[in-house]
């Protein structure tokens, strides 16, 4: 039997819009990545979830029950299962059986409870030497997590070999804030506020996937109004980001760093005029918006999205060919851990959430991809999406449906899984309401794929071309840490 | 490459010439003082961090201000955090505090840093930086506009004479 097979053969839990398999242990043992792709796993007190795609892309969300605080793991076959089930083991204690790392991700030994998301906290264990992955003989370059310079936090350790990096190893969880507890037991209204900081450079994506989960679960539907704008600020949110990424990864083109950045800076601008945020945090909320768009709102957007429009040509001419040939993303490792977001769509592969399930107000086209697989082609593709993004941004300012932007919340009980495209790629939430309440949550944005991507990247790579690949995956910080 | 258009009204760049004035006359009395920022990220959700990388573009371009980043604590005489102070980053903090010579200032930059922010309470966060370090200066916003960090930075400029080693005082 296939996997989806396996999987669709599986007892239902009601869960919108995609229902949930509940595998039993002894099949879930035999999933394996023939024809399944794992795009995100987490874990509630009582179970494990994964969300697998099958090789026709239909969704299939599973689960399988943890008993004596065991499951199988799916690691040795699926490596995006990974990172997330050292997250699971931190956060819950449910350990993979199996598994191929068990070393701890989230949980330096700083907190003041262990397994905060088990229903009894085990107790604070003290701080532990991290035990990277060790290369006899190798010079260890350690990199963060406090730069001097405006950052977030990661620690990179870097094996070299004279001046290239044989190896280079993220260590990350630094600014884990308890995030999933913080949300449990609280409305979802309530509860948007740490989906909206989650990572701020994707606030809105965030915020968009939370709110279709829980209306998911509700079952109820945004009014038309909010779900254009909900596209007006996520297309926004990209334009900001990917300028932003843009002049992090250009240092050594000042002239260019500084157009991109003032282009920015115009944008958020015109998003404090528009929605009352420089980032539009806070902004989309379960039922709609948390507000309209403000008198002059369309005409500020409107006017920066034709400058930067305007100067587009000068700025691809003037970003050229910065970063070809390195940092290259191996087709073995994109495969392994499932093409996602910006990072696949510069090598060539055509995945957007977008397009892909698909969600409203996005009409149908074909997600651009350029070859290459390198830095030069990640940041290249940034300046093209940004065009893509301009103009549907400008055609939805030209369509708002009149009417609302929000509307009441049932105090339902429920279970939602949604996703929407952050610039990085496609960031999934998954909720269950209990009365109203929030029971338990998970938000799993991209880069817990990207993170190993850019590892892979990074092997063999020239020490001075670190940094730039480091900018040119612009992982999320944050929006792992939790 | 030239600015292709003057987008939209910019109230900022008042605010900007404005300060700028003010700094000539704080630094005409200090005689080109200039201050060296240390960034110590304390676990917020980078929404900080982007605006103080807004701060070193053209259009705040904190180097005219003699304000500037440097990568070595010890050459540092301003520390600004960003975020509720996690538990996994108290260490850092404390290290690269450690590290600065006196006379030392620390900012705590956005309301995490403040106070926990929406983060207070939980079991990862401390709840501000001001339970590590003492803090001489906090800029409150979810996050604070570039303006306001700006605004912040020169009062702090502005509230401290020269290079002297001065009682800690907390500033508002
Ligand atoms: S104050 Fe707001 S923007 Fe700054 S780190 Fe905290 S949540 Fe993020």
């Amino acid at each position: 039997m296939s996997s989806a097979d396996i999987i669709r053969s599986a007892p239902v839990a009601a869960c919108r819009p995609w229902p949930r398999y509940m595998v039993p242990t002894d099949q879930w043992l035999m999933l394996a990545p023939e024809d399944v792709s794992l795009h995100a796993f987490w874990a509630d007190t009582a179970a494990v979830y994964a969300l697998f795609t099958s090789g026709a892309g239909q969704i299939l969300l599973a689960s399988t029950a943890v008993r004596d605080g065991d499951y199988p793991a799916l690691s040795p076959r699926f490596a995006s299962a990974i990172l997330p089930e050292r997250m699971v083991q931190d956060l819950w204690g449910h350990r993979a059986m199996g598994g191929v790392d068990p070393r701890p991700w989230l949980d330096h030994g700083r907190w003041s409870v262990t397994h905060p998301l088990a229903p009894r906290h085990g107790p604070a264990t003290g701080a532990t030497e991290y035990a990277f992955r060790a290369i006899e003989d190798l010079m260890q370059i350690p990199v963060g997590p406090v730069l001097g310079h405006p950052a977030e936090p990661v620690h990179f350790r870097i094996h070299a070999a004279g001046e290239v990096a044989a190896s280079v190893e993220a260590r990350l969880g630094y600014a884990h804030k308890g995030t999933l507890l913080l949300m449990r037991g609280k409305s979802p209204r309530t509860a948007a506020r740490f989906a909206a900081r989650l990572s701020a450079d994707a606030t809105v994506a965030h915020s968009v996937a939370f709110a279709r989960a829980a209306e998911a679960a509700m079952d109820i539907e945004p009014p038309p109004r909010a779900v254009m704008l909900r596209g007006v600020m996520a297309e926004a949110e990209r334009i900001a980001t990917h300028l932003g990424d843009l002049v992090a990864a250009c240092g050594e083109l000042p002239h260019l760093c500084g157009r991109l950045g003032w282009h920015r800076e115009q944008v958020l601008r015109s998003a404090q005029v528009a929605f009352g945020h420089r980032m539009m945090m806070d902004c989309v909320v379960p039922g709609g918006l948390a507000g309209d768009i403000l008198p002059e709102g369309a005409t500020a957007l409107r006017m920066v999205a034709d400058g930067l429009a305007a100067e587009l040509p000068n700025l691809v001419q003037g970003l050229g060919t910065l970063g070809a040939g390195i940092g290259i993303v191996p087709p073995a490792s994109l495969e392994a851990l499932v093409p996602v977001g910006l990072v696949a769509r510069a090598a060539g592969c055509s995945v957007d959430a977008r397009q892909n399930p698909g969600y409203p107000p996005y009409p149908a086209a074909t997600p651009p991809t350029l070859p290459g697989a390198d830095a030069a082609a990640r940041l290249r593709l940034r300046l093209h999406e940004i065009t893509i993004s301009l103009d549907l941004l400008r055609d939805w300012l030209g369509s708002l449906p009149t009417g609302p932007v929000s509307q009441t919340l049932p105090n339902t009980g429920g279970e939602g899984i949604a996703v929407a495209e952050s610039p990085r790629g496609a960031v999934w939430h998954w909720l269950r309401l209990d009365g109203g309440l929030i029971a338990s949550a998970f938000a799993a944005d991209p880069s817990w794929r990207l993170w190993p991507m850019q590892e892979a990247a990074s092997a063999g790579a020239l020490l001075a071309d670190l940094t730039l690949i480091d900018r040119s995956f612009a992982c999320a910080r944050s929006g792992v840490d939790l | 490459m030239k600015p292709v258009a003057e987008t939209m009204p910019d109230p900022a760049a008042e605010g900007v010439a404005a300060l700028s004035a003010r700094l000539d006359a704080a630094a005409q009395t200090r005689l080109g003082r200039s201050l060296a920022l240390f960034h110590v990220p304390t676990g917020g959700c980078g929404g900080c961090e982007r605006e103080l990388v807004a701060l070193e573009g053209v259009v705040y371009d904190l180097e005219r201000f003699g304000l500037r980043f440097v990568t070595s604590p010890r050459r540092a005489d301003v520390l600004l955090a960003t975020g509720p102070l996690t538990a996994n980053l108290q260490e850092a903090l404390a290290q690269s505090y450690a590290a600065m010579a006196e006379p030392k200032w620390v900012v705590a930059i956005g309301d995490c840093a403040v106070d926990g922010g929406v983060f207070k309470g939980s079991y990862a966060v401390h709840g501000g930086v001001g339970v590590a370090v003492p803090v001489d200066l906090l800029v409150r916003g979810c996050p604070p506009p570039p303006m306001e960090i700006l605004s912040g930075l020169l009062s702090l400029l502005a509230a401290n004479g020269p290079r002297q080693v001065r009682p800690r005082r907390r500033l508002e």
